[in-house]
C-alpha cells in the first residue's frame, strides 16, 4: 500500500499479512505512517497504491462503513463512546440497523445476554463519562465485538491506563485470539506490549517497512534500532528504558535536606467546579527529582496549574525554601520557579507569536530586553532568541516564523529554553516527552536530570511509568487529588505503583450515581 | 384582601398560559437546536419574522390556519439559511446567530410595514375555563377568561412530552443526542453530524415561527414592531435554564409567562405606580435565574452531563 499527501509520501510500499487470530504488533515513531496505514484499512481515505485482501479476497474499502460490513473495527486513543449516554444507549446507537422506537425492556435483555459472553463487563446504566478510563476502554472493545468486528485495530490502547487495566485488557484480547474469534492489530511503542502478547510485528521508518518478524525471533533492541535507524545515539535511551522495568535508574545525586518545594494540603477545583486536589501533600528537595505517577485526570493538571499560577487555590500552601509562594510573575523570578506545562503550545506559550517573542516572554518587559519605560528592544530580544536557539538546537523556520509552525520536539525544547534560562531553583514538568521521538526525548530528558545534578528541585509529573522510574529519585503517585503512595524510586516495583495509580475506587461514584436516580 | 390575591393569581394564571407560549416553543425548538450541538441565538428574528408571516398571510388569505403555517414555514427557512452558514468553515454559530437575528427582525419591519393597520383573524381558543367554571358551578368571568386555552399551548405541552420521550426511545433521538455530545463520535459511528444539526436547527426555526404566530394571531393579537420585545432570546437562557431538558423548558417557560403578566395582574387590581417596573419582571428573572444556575449544585457528577458537550457555551 501507498499513500500521499501532496509531496509527502506518508507510507510507501508498505506489506502486512495478518493471519486469522493473531495478535500483530505495529511499531514506528511518530509520522513513521502508522496512522496513515489503519486508516487506509479502515476506510477513512484511499490509498495511492495496494490493495487489501480479506479471507484472501481483494476487498474495496471505500468508507468507514465499508470497513464495518467487512468485520474490521479500530479502538481510538481517543475514546468514541459518548459521555452523556449510558453504555446501553451507546451500544444501540452504534448499531446501523436498530428501530425507530427502542423497545428498551427487549433490547437490554439482549445486551446483557451478550455481555454475559464476554470475557469483562462494564457498569451498563450509567453515562459512560462517569466511568474510568480501564472501563471506557473495555466498552470500546464490547461495542465493536457487539458489532461484529473480528478484526481490530488498537491504536495506543494503553495510554490512558494503569498497568493492572493495561494486562487485563490486553490479556483478555490475547485469550480472544487465541480461542480464533478475533484477530487484533496494535499500534504502540512500548517494547514490553509487543513482547508480552504479541505473535507477530512490523515496524514502520519513514513510511516504510523497516522490520517485521515472529517476536519470539528478534529482540527488542533490534526493534529499536529499526524504529530509530542505525543512529546509536538514539538507540541508547532505549536501553535504558528496558532496564528501567528492574531500576537501575541513574545514582541520585546527594539532594539536600531542605524542602525547596512544599505543597501543603493543597485544595483546588477544575473548571467544571469539581474538587481536583484535595489534601495534596509533597516535598521536593533541592538536588532532588521526583517522579508523580497517575493516570490521567486524577488532579495533575490543577497541580501544574497551581504552581504556575494559572489556577486559584481554595486551601492549602505552596512553599518554596520555606517561604509562602503565591505563584506570581515577580515571585516566580524571584524564587526561580519554572514550569513546563503538558502540551506546552497550548499551556505554556502563545502559539500564534513569533518564537524569538516566546522565548522572551519571561524577560520582555525587564532590563536588557526593555529600557526604564518598557520600550522593547528587539535587537536584545533576537540575540536571546538567537542563542537560545543554538544552545537548545531548535529547528524552527526562522526566529520570527510563529511557533505553532514547529513540530511537536521543537515547541517543547523553545518552551524548556525559556524556563531554564534564568536562574532555576524549582522545576515543575508534566509530560515532557509526550509525543516525541526517542532522540528529542533522550534529550530532554538529559536535561532534566543535568538541572537536577545541578542542585535544582524538580517535580517531574508523567504518564510514563518508565520515564518515571527512569529519571527519578524518589516515586510518588497522585490519585483522585492526592498523594496515595511515596517512596524512594530503588524501593519500589512497577506493581506497587499500578495499584497504588488504580486506588481511585471508581465504584463508588458509579454506585452513587447509580443510587440518586 | 382575599379577593385581591384571587384576583391576582387567577391573572397570573390566565397570563402565564398566554404569554408562555411563545416562550415554550421557541424554548422547545432551542432546546432541540442545542440538543444537536449548536447554538441558534437567530430565534429572536425567526420569532418576528413568524409573527409578520402569520399576520401577513391571515389578512391576505383570511385563514389563521394559513397564517400559522406560513409562519412555520418561514421559521424553517430561517433555520435552514442559519444551519447551512453555519457548516461553512471557520464560521461561529453564535456570531451567525446573531445576524441572523437582526436579519430576520429587519426582514419582518421591512415587509411587515402595510399590516399593522389591518385587522386579521384569530386563531379559535378552547373554552376551557368556561366548561370547567360551568361544571364546577362557579360564577366567575375571571376565571373562565383565564383558563380559555389556546391549541398552540396544548400542542408545546404535548411536543415536550413527546421530545423528551424520543430523545431517550428512539433511535432518531439517540443519534441527536450523540451527534450534540460528541461530534467526533458521532462521525466515528457514521452519522453525517452537519445533516442532523440541519434538520434539528430546521425543526427549531419552525418551532420558533408558530411562537410568531402565537402573539400575532393570539396574544396580543395584532402585528407591530414591538411584539416581541426580546422573548425569542430570553426563551435562549431559558433553555440554559431548564438544563435542555423538554419538560422543564415547559415549566421556566410557564414561570417567564407569570413573571411577564405581573404587570397586567397588578393593573386587574387596580396598582398603577411603577408599571413598567414591573413590567420588566421577566428580564429580571432572566438574569436572576442564570446567576442561580452557578449556584446550589447538587450533583455536579450528573449535571456536568446535563449540558450537551458540542455546545461552545458549555464549556
Amino acid at each position: 500500500m501507498s499513500k500521499a499527501f501532496g509531496d509527502v509520501m506518508a507510507i510507501e510500499d508498505v506489506s502486512m499479512d495478518i493471519a486469522a487470530g493473531e495478535f500483530h504488533g505495529l511499531l514506528g515513531e511518530n509520522g513513521a505512517g502508522k496512522s496513515t496505514l489503519v486508516k487506509g484499512l479502515l476506510g477513512f481515505h484511499l490509498p495511492d497504491a495496494g490493495r487489501i485482501a480479506v479471507d484472501g479476497t481483494p476487498v474495496a474499502i471505500r468508507r468507514p462503513a465499508d470497513a464495518h460490513a467487512l468485520g474490521i473495527g479500530m479502538v481510538y486513543q481517543h475514546f468514541t463512546s459518548v459521555p452523556a449516554l449510558t453504555a446501553y444507549e451507546n451500544l444501540l446507537v452504534s448499531r446501523s440497523h436498530s428501530s425507530a422506537v427502542i423497545n428498551w425492556p427487549r433490547e437490554c435483555k439482549a445486551i446483557r445476554g451478550f455481555f454475559a459472553q464476554m470475557p469483562f463487563t462494564v457498569p451498563l446504566d450509567v453515562p459512560v463519562g462517569l466511568l474510568a478510563a480501564g472501563q471506557r476502554q473495555k466498552l470500546e472493545i464490547l461495542k465493536l465485538l457487539y458489532l461484529g468486528t473480528r478484526f481490530i485495530v488498537l491504536d495506543e490502547p494503553t495510554s490512558v491506563l494503569t498497568p493492572q487495566e493495561a494486562d487485563e485488557i490486553l490479556g483478555m484480547l490475547r485469550e480472544m485470539t487465541v480461542a480464533r474469534r478475533i484477530s487484533v492489530l496494535m499500534i504502540t511503542h512500548k517494547f514490553r506490549e509487543v513482547t508480552t502478547y504479541c505473535d507477530r510485528f512490523t515496524v514502520l521508518r519513514r513510511g516504510r517497512t523497516a522490520g517485521a518478524g515472529a517476536v519470539s525471533e528478534v529482540d527488542t533492541s533490534t526493534m529499536a534500532r529499526w524504529m530509530v535507524g542505525e543512529s546509536a545515539a538514539a538507540v541508547a535511551p532505549i536501553d535504558a528504558l528496558d532496564r528501567s522495568s528492574d531500576n537501575t535508574a541513574c545514582a541520585p545525586a546527594s539532594p539536600s535536606r531542605e524542602s525547596a518545594l512544599e505543597l501543603i494540603d493543597l485544595r483546588a477545583d477544575n473548571d467544571l467546579g469539581i474538587p481536583a486536589l484535595d489534601g495534596l501533600n509533597l516535598r521536593v528537595r533541592a538536588g532532588e527529582l521526583v517522579g508523580l505517577a497517575g493516570v490521567a485526570g486524577n488532579g495533575q493538571t490543577c497541580l501544574v496549574g497551581a504552581i504556575s499560577g494559572q489556577l486559584r487555590l481554595r486551601g492549602g500552601q505552596i512553599l518554596i525554601h520555606g517561604k509562602a509562594y503565591e505563584a506570581t510573575r515577580r515571585q516566580a523570578e524571584e524564587r526561580g520557579v519554572r514550569t513546563l506545562p503538558e502540551e506546552p503550545l497550548k499551556n505554556g506559550s502563545v502559539a500564534r507569536m513569533s518564537v524569538v517573542e516566546n522565548l522572551a516572554l519571561r524577560t520582555f518587559d525587564r532590563q536588557p530586553a526593555a529600557n526604564r519605560w518598557g520600550w522593547l528592544k528587539s535587537a536584545v530580544l533576537r540575540d536571546h532568541a538567537i542563542g537560545l536557539i543554538d544552545e537548545y538546537r531548535i529547528r524552527a523556520p526562522s526566529p520570527d516564523a510563529p511557533l505553532a509552525s514547529l513540530s511537536g520536539g521543537n515547541v517543547q525544547r523553545v518552551v524548556l529554553a525559556r524556563e531554564l534560562s534564568g536562574p532555576v531553583r524549582v522545576l515543575v514538568v508534566a509530560n515532557p516527552c509526550f509525543g516525541l521521538d526517542f532522540l528529542t526525548a533522550a534529550q530532554i530528558r538529559d536535561e532534566l536530570r543535568a538541572q537536577r545534578d545541578r542542585g535544582v528541585a524538580v517535580l517531574l509529573i508523567s504518564e510514563d511509568l518508565d520515564e518515571i522510574l527512569m529519571l527519578s529519585d524518589r516515586v510518588a503517585v497522585i490519585s483522585r487529588g492526592r498523594i496515595v503512595m511515596e517512596a524512594d524510586a530503588d524501593k519500589c516495583d512497577r506493581m506497587a505503583i499500578g495499584a497504588a495509580m488504580a486506588a481511585h475506587d471508581h465504584q463508588a461514584d458509579v454506585a452513587t450515581f447509580a443510587a440518586s436516580h | 384582601m382575599m379577593d385581591m390575591l384571587l384576583t391576582i393569581a387567577i391573572a397570573l394564571l390566565g397570563g402565564a398560559i398566554k404569554v408562555s407560549t411563545p416562550f415554550m416553543l421557541v424554548a422547545l425548538g432551542e432546546c432541540l437546536t442545542e440538543l444537536s450541538g449548536r447554538i441558534n441565538l437567530g430565534l429572536e428574528g425567526t420569532l418576528v419574522l413568524g409573527a409578520m408571516t402569520a399576520y401577513g398571510a391571515a389578512v391576505v388569505t383570511g385563514s389563521p390556519w394559513m397564517g400559522l403555517l406560513a409562519a412555520g414555514a418561514a421559521g424553517m427557512v430561517l433555520g435552514v439559511t442559519h444551519a447551512l452558514l453555519c457548516q461553512l468553515p471557520r464560521v461561529n454559530d453564535v456570531a451567525i446567530g446573531i445576524a441572523m437575528m437582526l436579519f430576520g427582525t429587519a426582514l419582518a419591519f421591512y415587509f411587515g410595514k402595510p399590516f399593522i393597520q389591518p385587522q386579521a383573524p384569530h386563531l379559535p381558543t378552547i373554552p376551557l375555563g368556561e366548561w370547567l367554571t360551568h361544571l364546577a358551578g362557579i360564577q366567575s368571568p375571571a376565571l373562565a377568561a383565564a383558563l380559555e386555552i389556546n391549541p398552540l399551548f396544548l400542542a408545546g405541552i404535548a411536543l415536550a412530552l413527546a421530545l423528551a420521550w424520543a430523545l431517550r426511545n428512539t433511535h432518531v433521538g439517540l443519534i441527536v443526542r450523540t451527534t450534540g455530545d460528541s461530534a467526533a463520535a458521532a462521525r466515528a459511528l457514521g452519522i453525517s453530524v452537519n445533516g442532523v444539526r440541519l434538520a434539528c436547527t430546521a425543526v427549531g426555526g419552525l418551532l420558533a415561527g408558530f411562537g410568531g404566530a402565537f402573539l400575532s394571531l393570539v396574544y396580543p393579537g395584532a402585528w407591530n414592531e414591538g411584539l416581541s420585545s426580546g422573548q425569542g432570546l430570553m426563551a435562549v437562557a431559558l433553555v440554559v435554564y431548564a438544563r435542555w431538558q423538554p419538560v422543564r423548558c415547559v415549566l421556566a417557560a410557564l414561570l417567564f409567562g407569570a413573571a411577564g403578566a405581573l404587570g397586567t395582574a397588578l393593573q386587574a387590581i387596580g396598582w398603577t405606580s411603577g408599571l413598567y417596573l414591573f413590567n420588566a419582571a421577566p428580564y429580571v428573572l432572566t438574569v436572576a435565574l442564570m446567576l442561580g444556575i452557578g449556584r446550589g449544585r447538587d450533583n455536579d457528577r450528573q449535571r456536568q452531563f446535563d449540558a450537551p458537550g458540542e455546545l461552545s457555551t458549555a464549556r
